[in-house]
């Protein structure tokens, strides 16, 4: 067949459309690929060919009865935080190491209806608290640029198997930064959308009032067309926003000319490697030459981000998570004195050093007493991060700078230090704080040959202009472009 | 601040998760360092401000009090670690 393992979304859709290629060889061709650097990557946690080339043979089977859905026989990997009915989900845990799930996500299931073939269940740091890929259950994903360095995290296999050809596209989720970063890690394109947009209906829970879904592709184009499946209001999430369906990709073509790009002078101070702002200053460079013109912009709360996080994300983890309780589902103990025993056990055992420290942190913060100091003061801070952005859009439409303040590091670099660990975090966070959309598109290399993510920050429900600016970057650079040699 | 030993205790036990003596110091030491950082917020004074959870400050739907799901027990009850005619089994806790 010599497919490119490389082809982007929109390149599928055509050579489907085109008969060049079948929903059947192109499962075919991605799950041999996946099967081949399992052993090396370890993007996957669970692969089911069988179910795959089921969904192919259907897709197939309506393109040769006339349908013509664009995304129809396009494959998709899933990051193992959805649920898809019959399949394995186990949120990179032992405490879901034998789950199956009995129903499945919005967005899995909207993607499937547009036609999407689902190729399997990408590995992730466990329940998504992670930002190297270093605490799942199932073993760390190697970053296919270079296999001593993390992927990122916690969406490390979505971003693991799209850079390695493993599959066109993937989702991933996004509650600290977890698509951006690794997007920027593995030279990839990924959007987490304004919270709301996408139903979080199916996705295991971490933190609640930041979970957002998206997409990683090669390019924002593909992104779009990705969100447009993806999104859509859901009766099933509470906080699914009411509002008509999209088509994200209608503004990709418009020109920059106009285009206010918003400077934080926060993003671009001394935490940032030097080998990162010189890539991200070129890019701006590239920026003002497509028309658009530059302004400093100040977000002087923006550095409480992190601290407010913290608190934020372990109190509504700590609840969330109390749902596992080695009864309803989940791992049990083998060996227990009585009920309250058993609870401790099972948790115990179940949940790795992350996740536990997390349930702790937040369990602490919501206790007697601690309410008003820490989730009160957090939720606070959000407003005041978020009007923060409120002044910024006055004068500019979208804010940039780096997705991450270094680019992908060795693994156990900071495995052991949780602190150093969060604060690579810190340009992202912001974003799923205040619930606007953000995205991180490949804009060059560090003197390691590592790669640079710009981040892109947009007001509530941009995403369109978002992706149409990432977009037009990408037509007049070749970053995006590049492939690691795997 | 600083967490005590005691404190560990008490919100492991809250947080039905067993910590083991010999793992209450490496969980304080890492628990004291992040809460050094979460305190770096205690700066900032917010009186007046209305917390945030929403960006756009949405309000929760109201649904129709109809019953929409169908009943799934058994399949539900598939993943359940131990389970018998219907229910889920845990040690006794009524002698």
């Amino acid at each position: 067949m010599g497919w490119n393992t490389f082809a982007t979304v929109a390149e599928t859709i055509k050579a489907l459309h085109d008969k060049k290629v079948s929903a059947v060889e192109l499962a075919t061709h991605y799950l041999d690929r996946a099967d081949a650097l399992q052993p090396t990557l370890n993007a996957y946690v669970t692969l089911d060919r069988e179910k795959t080339l089921v969904e192919a043979n259907a897709a197939d089977a309506k393109r040769a009865a006339g349908a013509v859905a664009p995304l129809l026989g396009v494959p998709i990997a899933h990051k193992d935080i959805y649920l898809i009915e019959g399949w394995r989900t186990t949120c990179g845990s032992k405490m879901l190491e034998n789950f199956i799930a009995p129903y499945t996500s919005t967005v899995v299931k909207n993607m499937a209806d547009a036609g999407m073939v689902t190729l399997g269940k990408l590995n992730m740091d466990e329940f998504a608290m992670g930002s190297s890929n270093e605490t799942s259950y199932f073993g760390p994903v190697k970053n296919p640029w270079d296999l001593s360095r993390v992927p990122g995290g916690s969406s490390g296999g979505s971003a693991a198997s799209v850079a390695a050809g493993l599959t066109p596209a993937s989702t991933g989720t996004d509650t600290g930064g977890s698509i951006r970063q690794p997007a920027m890690f593995c030279n990839l394109t990924g959007l987490k959308p304004t919270y709301g947009v996408c139903s979080r209906f199916g996705i295991i829970a971490f933190a609640s009032s930041l979970d957002q879904a998206g997409p990683f592709a090669q390019t924002a184009e593909d992104c779009a067309l990705l969100l447009t499946a993806m999104a859509g209001f859901d009766t099933h999430d509470a906080t699914s926003l009411e509002r008509p369906k999209e088509n994200y990709s209608r503004d990709l073509s418009k020109p920059l000319n106009g285009l206010r790009i918003g400077l934080p002078k926060e993003f671009f101070g001394e935490g940032v490697a030097p080998g990162i702002a010189k890539a991200v200053d070129e890019a701006l460079a590239v920026y003002r030459k497509l028309g658009a013109t530059t302004v400093d912009v100040s977000l002087p709360n923006v550095k409480y981000s992190v601290p407010a996080y913290y608190v934020v994300a372990p109190a509504e983890a700590s609840s969330n998570l109390s749902r596992f309780d080695g009864v309803r589902y989940g791992h049990r103990a083998e060996k227990y004195d009585d009920l309250m025993d058993m609870y401790k056990r099972s948790r115990a055992e179940g949940f790795g050093a992350e996740v536990k420290r997390r349930i702790l942190i937040g369990t602490y913060v919501l206790s007697h007493g601690y309410y008003d100091a820490y989730y009160l003061q957090a939720g606070k801070l959000r407003r005041l991060i978020a009007e923060d952005f409120k002044r910024a859009y006055e004068v500019c439409d979208v804010v940039m700078g780096p997705t991450a303040p270094e680019t992908a590091f060795q693994f156990g670099a900071k495995s052991d230090d949780p602190v150093k660990m969060y604060l690579n975090d810190i340009f992202t966070i912001c974003a799923n704080l205040t619930g606007q959309p953000a995205m991180s598109h490949p804009c060059g290399v560090d003197e390691n040959g590592q790669h640079v993510g710009m981040q892109i920050i947009g007001n509530y429900l941009d995403e369109a202009r978002m992706l149409n600016v990432a977009h037009q970057f990408q037509l007049a650079t070749d970053w995006h472009k590049r492939h690691p040699s795997i | 601040m600083s967490l005590t030993p005691q404190d560990i205790e008490r919100i492991a036990h809250l947080a039905r998760i067993r910590v083991t003596a010999a793992d209450v110091a490496d969980v304080q030491a890492k628990l004291d360092g992040i809460f050094r950082l979460i305190d770096e917020m205690q700066a900032v004074d917010t009186k007046g401000v209305e917390p945030m959870s929403h960006g756009l400050d949405m309000v929760l739907r109201l649904r129709e009090d109809a019953v929409t799901e169908v009943n799934r027990r058994d399949d539900f009850l598939n993943n359940a670690p131990e389970s018998a005619e219907g229910y889920f089994l845990v040690p006794k806790v009524i002698e």
